[in-house]
């Protein structure tokens, strides 16, 4: 399959990357990893004008830690996250999403950014940025902006991104109690269902102790992926233990319309599996504090 | 629009250079522009893996890559593995092992092995195994395969 | 003899685990496949296909495909009309027209309509998304079995249901080919049975339909020169000599006229025989006087390269409550798709003679039905009817033993034929040539630790975990013939010729593309001359140099085509013989090959080269005898071979998700003697994983509107690596007396084996649930469903 004819820009800087894009009246669309527009390019489902290519763009790519955040940049490519030192000590739930995407050249290419930006409805990351309650910092014609993760995936393929507008970076506090659970569509290894959860346990007290804060998000089982709330009020205030995971895993469900059904799962079972996984992602999560 | 474009990219060791639609695939680069047919396409949606080529010594599926973006990067194909006669302990482990029938999918199965024996140089057989993810072989049900990587891994 | 150890068979090179001397130049990219054929002036085939499964063509707009860049013809089905043949079918069966590109009616999503030729293949893809096609939809015929009970939606004028073929076979019916008229069939003997059986085993199967999915795609290039005339043809097929005669005739040419050239191929399976497209690309390449290229891409392959399986069965077995079977009886559905191509009709009919599987099943009754559907067309894949039939009998044994709580292997091991009934000729029809059954059950039960597995599996199942265990015992139907027996021709040809320099050069009719032909040949070559291998290289895949052939199909290769070269190899024997009898003033008899000499044992002896360059320039020729050293011969096998074997699979069940994991997939196969123990093992492997792919993930689906719902790699999951445990596999060799090499063949083994296995596996986990039977394949929604089920 061959993707339709397109003209290509690469940007040196941020500024250069959004004067490319703005100055065309046709349709133009930023490409980082090309692993999300490619395929569909291909496919001539996507048949962009133009391209403007932002991975030499300094500084755009990186993983850092910087008054008591961390942050991550929109070109980081999966691979980068799934081998972070940082990564690995104060937001492991991040390498564990990225090492269950795809395959291992997937992973050499295909960035966070475009994860995010392309709101693949299956996608992983996603679903872990809104768990951890990032925030998502974004460039445009009209400057800077920030976005809450929760509000940026908004529907089926739909994300707060104006024309012309650029993610940069996402930002979110350490959380080392945090775990994605995922169950792969055999073919694609998309989430048929995966959900992350992230916790704040009273200290000290381990997988057995009381829950103070949960986020828990869910992504395969609707048009995008969106918190779990009825989980999460579930949890907190709770002892972890099994009876009460379970208990909270059960409410899965709960609020989440335009559930998913197609050949690799009904509604009907990716209902349950969203509770399978909320739980198996949550005891992983708990056992981490 | 879509104007041909000038690409450089430095193959198997050589720089290469091309005029380009933007839209040309990297795979198609290779096979077309510069004659190295041994990368091979077996999809369309980036799973089969048999297009694999190392782009800045990581694997990487050639059809899922414009030329263009690969402009300043170095590119291994299977025709760069071998130096001169002596084959790359891979594709020694290959030929040992059985670890190919129709051959198709080979050079980017070695291609994958090749990037994870270098980011693991001493794999497990599950480690192995979920290293080629990236890969389908329809011939060898893979144990041959994974046999000679791990051979490969032995004596690399 | 022990399963794990390789027995050779004594020859020197034959059963020795030699590298292949294919791989050299395929390890360092330097193979050539269709797509690596580059020529001078080479312009690019696309096509345009529906994206509707039925309708009528109301309108094919090309005027803008016509104007872009690059583009040098744009044609419509309609253009080509008169211009090209209908795509070849040689079963004995009616079937009904089936244009290259339709010029009226649309029956199946991916069918072509159109094309464009381009300058090259980025112009010809653009050209064909220009193209629009207006198509007045019918209702789509998606459902086999609901066309029996009568079908409004005709595909086909002259098939009423849209039946293609209706055909009773085995107990009460006096054709061993089977009839067509349902009052010729005598039904005394298949209701006693049913009435005297002290238990009945009842249950409706289905064998989904699955894409064959060689990672390689199909494609053609095409060069028709005007001025001899002469077409060299490049194609992806298992059967170039077929290809050559269907090519020239389409083109009006005679077959000395034109040359099929398979080059190497990225596996087959069955699947690349002789297809539209190259008669599309012979008939441009004459029309614009250049060479034409087309390579398929994954899409294309899913909806467009021949489909497989699709097969409904309902089994009822009869048999004694000891597990004696006394009678199968199966009503089969076949759901063919829109067209015939090669082979489609054929293949379900093989489906019944292997019933019997490696049973003394006395009395076996089958109706098959074979019904036109709004989808691509089946035909062979690897096992080719056969997975169906072992499919069906293994299910059934496996029902049988739970019914009767029986050991699954006990059963199997009371119906077994024994050896001392071999040859044996089944209810089925069919004559299986040799096998020691028991010995292999024991011998695999052996490998597994058949009562340490039982035992875990009882420890985990009292942890609540789904743990299953499953058997299934097969039998294969290898080289397939005499031509009474195959449509196209039951031989295979070839020809050995020792060079002026003693090295020898061989060539066959079988077609390679994966099999290892290069070494395994050579090494029956080399035992027979008593020469190294390295002193020989066997040509293949071009009509050019193999003179005839049938081609690399139904694991037929090694024992057809390997006899033929042993029988080109003797007749070259006997002139060397008598040659060096001359040269060394010696009787004939006295004659003797052995370590690249030809000679009398203590005595004189001759080099290959001496022997070769006497026979080229003979200065006193032996009487009767022609100077040089190259001969050739046809062999056709006086019947086909049944290699055996049986595989244990153990899954988990996760409770939660219903995903099947395997664990353990055990083994032990008898495909009489091994040539290369390296290149058998590959070939069952291989054939292990394409039958586990359909029990666990692999089938392919279209929505109620015709529509492929599983079109690419995304959505149809065919084996990784990380999907499969090490398998555990041995043999044991039991000759076949009906080919000189002893050999039975071996490609499809494996994939007829392991789908029963596997599903027998997973049914085992879930019956502490109840549950009796599921077909596969088995996604793990369905699975978790009957867990539900089971559970409340």
């Amino acid at each position: 399959m061959i993707p339709a004819a397109f003209d290509y820009r690469r940007a040196k800087t941020i500024d250069e990357a959004l004067a490319l894009i703005g100055e065309t009246a046709e349709e133009a669309r930023f490409l980082a990893g090309g692993h999300s527009l490619i395929p569909l390019m291909k496919l001539r489902f996507s048949q962009p004008d133009r391209l403007v290519d932002i991975m030499h763009v300094p500084g755009l790519a990186g993983i850092w830690e910087r008054n008591g955040q961390v942050g991550i940049g929109a070109t980081t490519r999966y691979v980068e996250l799934e081998r972070s030192r940082i990564l690995q000590d104060v937001l492991p739930v991040v390498a564990e999403a990225a090492g269950e995407i795809g395959d291992p050249q997937v992973r050499h290419r295909g960035t966070i950014g475009g994860s995010l930006a392309h709101a693949d409805p299956a996608a992983d990351l996603p679903a872990v940025m809104v768990a951890l309650d990032a925030f998502l910092d974004i460039v445009g014609p009209q400057g800077r902006r920030r976005v809450q993760a929760e509000d940026f995936f908004q529907g089926f393929f739909t994300v707060d991104l104006a024309e012309g507008e650029l993610i940069t970076e996402m930002r979110m506090l350490p959380r080392r109690a945090a775990a994605y659970a995922k169950l792969h569509q055999k073919a694609s290894h998309f989430a048929l269902v995966g959900v992350a959860a992230a916790l704040e346990i009273e200290a000290g007290n381990g997988a057995g102790g009381v829950c103070r804060g949960a986020r828990v998000a869910v992504t395969g089982l609707s048009t995008h992926a969106q918190r779990l709330r009825g989980v999460e009020a579930s949890l907190i205030g709770e002892r972890l233990a099994e009876e009460s995971i379970r208990a909270a895993a059960e409410r899965a469900p709960e609020g989440i319309e335009e559930i998913n059904d197609d050949l690799h799962g009904s509604a009907e079972y990716r209902r349950e599996m969203a509770k399978v996984f909320a739980a198996r992602a949550i005891r992983r999560a708990a056992a981490r504090a | 629009m879509s104007e041909r474009v000038p690409v450089e990219v430095r193959v198997n060791g050589e720089p290469c250079s091309a005029v380009v639609e933007p839209r040309l695939l990297l795979v198609h680069f290779l096979r077309e522009e510069l004659g190295l047919t041994g990368t091979h396409v077996g999809c369309d949606t980036s799973q089969c893996g048999a297009c694999t080529v190392l782009i800045d010594g990581r694997s990487a599926k050639s059809c899922t890559v414009f030329a263009v973006q690969a402009a300043g990067s170095a590119v291994t194909t299977i025709e760069g593995l071998a130096e001169g006669e002596a084959l790359h302990p891979l594709q020694e482990g290959f030929w040992e092992e059985h670890g190919l029938q129709c051959g198709y999918c080979t050079p980017g199965m070695i291609m994958a092995a090749a990037s994870l024996l270098k980011e693991n140089p001493d794999p497990s057989e599950a480690e192995i195994r979920s290293g080629l993810d990236g890969n389908l072989c329809r011939c060898t049900g893979y144990q041959h395969i994974v046999n000679a990587i791990a051979r490969a891994a032995q004596q690399g | 003899m022990a399963a794990n150890a390789t027995p050779s068979p004594g020859g020197k090179h034959v059963g020795q685990r030699l590298k292949r001397r294919e791989d050299p130049a395929l390890i360092r990219g330097q193979g050539t496949f269709i797509d690596d054929v580059r020529l001078p002036g080479m312009l690019h085939l696309a096509f345009k296909r529906s994206d509707v499964a039925h309708g009528r063509i109301v309108r094919v707009d090309t005027s803008a495909a016509r104007a872009m860049p690059g583009v040098r013809l744009v044609a419509t089905g309609a253009d080509l009309q008169g211009v090209l043949p209908n795509v070849p079918v040689i079963t004995p069966f009616p079937y009904p027209d089936h244009p290259a590109v339709t010029p009226d009616k649309v029956r199946y999503v991916g069918e072509p309509v159109a094309l464009v030729v381009a300058e090259d293949r980025y112009q010809a893809q653009d050209a064909v998304e220009a193209i629009e096609v207006t198509i007045e939809e019918l209702p789509a015929v998606v459902d086999a079995e609901a066309a029996l009970r009568g079908e409004p939606t005709l595909l086909h004028e002259d098939f009423v249901n849209n039946v293609a073929l209706r055909i009773i076979s085995g107990t009460g019916v006096a054709e061993a080919a089977g009839t067509q008229d349902p009052e010729a069939v005598d039904d005394r003997e298949l209701e006693a049975a049913f009435e005297t059986a002290e238990v009945v085993i009842s249950q409706r199967m289905v064998n989904p339909r699955i894409a064959p999915s060689a990672i390689e795609t199909r494609g053609v290039v095409a060069q028709y020169e005007a001025t001899r005339p002469y077409l060299t043809i490049w194609s992806t097929t298992q059967r170039p000599h077929a290809h050559r005669r269907f090519l020239a005739a389409a083109l009006g040419l005679g077959e000395h006229q034109a040359r099929t050239i398979a080059p190497e191929m990225g596996g087959g399976f069955g699947a690349k025989k002789i297809y539209g497209e190259d008669f599309v690309a012979a008939a441009l390449s004459k029309q614009l006087g250049a060479p034409i290229k087309w390579i398929e891409d994954r899409s294309e392959a899913f909806l467009t390269t021949t489909h497989a399986r699709d097969v409904i069965g309902q089994i009822e077995l009869a048999a004694k409550r000891d597990g004696t079977v006394t009678a199968l009886k199966a009503r089969l559905v076949a759901d063919i798709g829109a067209y015939e191509m090669l082979l489609t009709a054929f293949i379900p009919t093989l489906t019944h003679g292997l019933l019997s599987g490696g049973y003394a099943i006395p009395v076996i009754r089958s109706e098959l039905i074979e019904v036109f559907t709004n989808k691509m067309p089946t035909d062979a894949y690897r096992g080719a009817g056969m997975p169906e039939a072992i499919f069906f009998v293994e299910r059934s044994m496996e029902l049988l033993a739970r019914e009767l709580r029986m050991d699954p292997a006990e059963v199997r091991r009371k119906n077994f034929i024994r050896p001392e009934q071999f040859p044996y000729k089944t209810a089925a029809g069919n004559e299986y040539d040799s096998g020691e059954y028991e010995r292999l059950l024991d011998a695999t039960l052996e490998l597994a630790g058949w009562e340490e597995m039982r035992a875990e599996q009882a420890a985990a199942r009292a942890e609540g975990r789904l743990v299953g265990l499953g058997m299934s015992f097969y039998i294969e139907l290898c080289a397939i013939g005499p031509s009474t027996m195959f449509p196209d021709g039951g031989w295979e040809h070839g020809s050995v010729t020792v060079e002026r320099d003693g090295r020898i050069t061989a060539t066959t009719g079988a077609s390679a593309h994966g099999q290892g032909h290069e070494t395994s040949f050579a090494q029956v070559l080399a035992d027979q001359f008593g020469i190294e291998p390295g002193a020989i290289t066997l040509l293949h895949g071009d009509t050019a140099v193999a003179k005839q052939g049938v081609g690399t199909v139904a694991s037929r290769s090694l024992v057809v085509g390997g006899t033929a070269l042993l029988m080109a190899g003797s007749k070259v024997k006997a002139k060397m013989t008598r040659f060096a009898a001359q040269l060394l003033e010696a009787r004939e008899e006295e004659i003797e090959f052995a370590n690249g000499e030809v000679g009398v044992a203590g005595g004189g002896k001759l080099s290959f080269e001496e022997v070769a360059s006497y026979a080229y320039a003979p200065q006193q020729l032996p009487a009767g005898t022609e100077p040089g050293l190259s001969e050739e011969a046809f062999w056709e096998p006086p019947g086909m071979t049944f290699p055996y074997g049986c595989y244990i699979a153990q899954v988990e069940v996760d409770r939660e998700t219903g995903e099947a994991e395997l664990q353990r997939f055990v083994g032990v196969d008898d495909c009489g003697t091994i040539v290369n123990p390296l290149i058998v093992e590959g070939q069952i492997q291989g054939g292990i994983a394409q039958g586990i792919g359909p029990a666990l993930t692999e089938e392919l689906r279209y929505d109620e509107h015709g529509q492929l719902l599983t079109g690419s790699f995304m959505d149809y999951a065919i084996p990784r690596a990380s999907d499969l445990p090490r398998f555990e596999l041995g043999v044991t060799v039991t000759p076949s007396p009906l080919n000189p090499l002893g050999a039975k063949g071996t490609g499809e083994a494996g994939t007829i084996g392991a789908t029963p296995a596997v599903v027998n596996a997973v049914v085992d986990a879930l019956s502490e649930l109840g549950v009796r039977h599921v077909d596969p394949a088995l996604h793990p929604e369905k699975v978790w469903r009957l867990i539900r089920g089971g559970e409340r």
